[in-house]
């Protein structure tokens, strides 16, 4: 897939709790075709402290109205610079960025997307075009509590929605690999979440003989695999997550699960 | 329109414009981006003579007005380089020329050796200063004793325009720069990063695995510009200079202040299309200021 350099115009920016907010995009011309698990390169102007892009997941792709959402959360001047866009403003990015999960082999393979605080933004594309492509995804969405939990109904309309946080609040109590949703048959999960948290879904997967797909998301400068910063260590030794990820096979990490 | 081509040692550039070592990979993450036969030349990604693994993560720290890096010279080795990567890259219309890394006299030598047989890599860029391993070639090149020592040997065993890129840790860069000049040298290219560090006060831990790493973006770029114009008085051979150029102005700075090509680094992460962006502005600028040809401006510094 070529890469490009495009100027998206911001068409809505939607606060989502006090610490993430929901950004769209759109451009006169026809967005490229995106993957979902790929990301975007954000160039970030008018901040002092901000030198690198930063890259963000593919939320969602809206082919009618020809339009990227990209869900973001607050965490340094970078992000916070984002949340102020206004519609109308004009933002650069390098897209698309990266591999992508990929399809299962069958549409009815019983498949589980596994995501926790904001790393559930690449689970939504994917799970749009799993339904597109018939099959019936299930989400497990975790967060602390209930006000960190996001885009419950934007999911509910690709498949059915289990919950957890960490107080209760809402759902069911716990961490995501303590939802009763996971005593039953899964063949394939696709996880995308703190790091902590996809580890211990790898190492469910693992012990329960289920492939498992994991998005990572290292600190990247250029996120076209020319710097070689953002490396994992693989079964193959260090691969860049920005070109040879994002999304893994958990079995190909040199994880300690 | 003004003249842009430049000679360095035997070999003619279309314009001044190449790119940094480790910044550009070997040229094909940016075909995408922009037409490299565009640009001047692409210097690339560090080749040692085996395979390395490079340092563990996390290798990045952004910093203010730049960055960090400790990747640590991964690359696959100069056997893979021939047999995978030159074929697909070798006939860019633009030049390539491999940065030869090491951490002994004999690999460079045999590196420097397996290059000199590739047609279409007219030169080397010896990496005597590499920041970010144990005895990466920047023991080398702080020391005039050190930098003599091994562009003679690479000097005895490769024939073609032999280009050393000098570190900046060093007291006195320019005595370095003679000393490799006296060792036969075509050139020498300015700044490899300076060594630096960061630290989260929070966890009260270093943000790199190796604790401290190479420094590069617009906050070197004063350093590089002092040191390429005191290289550029100390030396006959031309100087490349780097170090922080963001943008054609960067790199007017850079020709006045005696550099007689530039190697864009750091910028390409943020704008991977910014070195075809440097040539425009540059013939842009000569138009202006009534040039025909590059080396009107080249050491044209007015102190």
């Amino acid at each position: 897939m070529k890469k490009c350099s495009l100027d998206m115009v911001v068409s809505a920016n939607i606060p989502l709790g006090s610490n993430h907010f929901l950004l769209k995009f759109t451009h006169k011309e026809q967005l490229p075709e995106m993957l979902p698990g790929q990301f975007v390169q954000v160039r970030v102007d008018n901040a002092p402290g901000v030198f690198l892009r930063r890259p963000i997941s593919v939320n969602f792709v809206d082919q009618q109205k020809n339009e990227l959402w990209l869900l973001v959360q607050k965490v340094g001047e970078g992000t916070r610079k984002m949340s102020e866009y206004k519609t109308g403003d004009v933002v650069n990015m390098l897209l698309p960025l990266g591999n992508s999960f990929t399809m299962p082999q069958s549409a009815q393979s019983r498949l589980l997307l596994v995501g926790g605080g904001v790393g559930i933004a690449p689970l939504l594309y994917m799970g749009s075009l799993l339904k597109q492509q018939g099959c019936n995804p299930m989400f497990l969405l975790g967060a602390r509590s209930a006000d960190g939990l996001m885009q419950i109904d934007d999911f509910k309309q690709f498949g059915e929605v289990f919950i957890t946080t960490e107080d209760g609040s809402a759902g069911e109590k716990g961490f995501v690999t303590q939802h009763s949703k996971l005593q039953e048959h899964i063949d394939k999960i696709y996880t995308c979440g703190p790091t902590p948290m996809m580890q211990a879904v790898a190492r469910f997967a693992q012990n329960n003989d289920i492939e498992c797909e994991a998005s990572l998301e290292n600190k990247m400068a250029c996120g076209f695999g020319a710097c070689l910063c953002c490396v994992t260590q693989t079964q193959s030794g260090h691969k860049c997550v920005c070109s040879e990820g994002p999304v893994f096979n958990t079995k190909e990490l040199s994880w300690q699960i | 329109m003004a003249d842009l081509k430049i000679r360095i040692g035997e070999l003619e550039f279309k314009n001044p414009v190449t790119t940094a070592s480790g910044t550009f990979g070997f040229g094909e993450e940016y075909t995408d981006f922009m037409d490299l036969d565009r640009i001047g030349g692409i210097f690339t990604k560090g080749t040692t003579i085996r395979h390395r693994e490079g340092n563990a993560y996390p290798r990045m720290a952004e910093t203010p007005s730049g960055m960090l890096n400790a990747v640590g010279l991964q690359n696959k080795g100069v056997d893979y380089f021939i047999s995978s990567i030159y074929p697909r890259i070798k006939d860019y219309d633009t030049n390539i020329m491999v940065n030869v890394s090491g951490s002994t006299i004999e690999d460079y030598v045999a590196t420097a050796e397996k290059v000199n047989e590739l047609d279409k890599i007219p030169a080397i860029e010896l990496n005597i200063s590499c920041p970010n391993v144990k005895q990466g070639g920047m023991t080398f090149g702080v020391s005039c004793a050190g930098a003599a020592e091994v562009v003679r040997a690479v000097r005895k065993a490769y024939s073609k325009t032999l280009i050393v890129k000098l570190s900046p840790n060093v007291t006195d860069i320019a005595s370095i720069a003679q000393a490799v000049e006296e060792e036969g040298a075509d050139s020498v290219s300015l700044i490899n990063t300076l060594l630096g560090m960061a630290i989260d006060a929070e966890t009260r831990k270093p943000y790199l695995s190796t604790i401290t790493g190479g420094l590069s973006g617009p906050c070197v770029k004063p350093v590089a510009l002092r040191m390429v114009w005191q290289v550029a008085k100390a030396v006959k051979i031309p100087v490349i200079g780097l170090g922080g150029i963001m943008n054609t102005a960067d790199a007017i700075e850079f020709f006045l202040a005696g550099a007689t090509a530039i190697q864009i680094g750091t910028a390409n992460f943020i704008d991977p299309a910014i070195s075809v962006k440097v040539v425009e502005g540059i013939n842009e600028y000569l138009d202006r200021h009534g040039c025909s040809s590059i080396y009107d401006i080249i050491g044209a510094l007015e102190a």
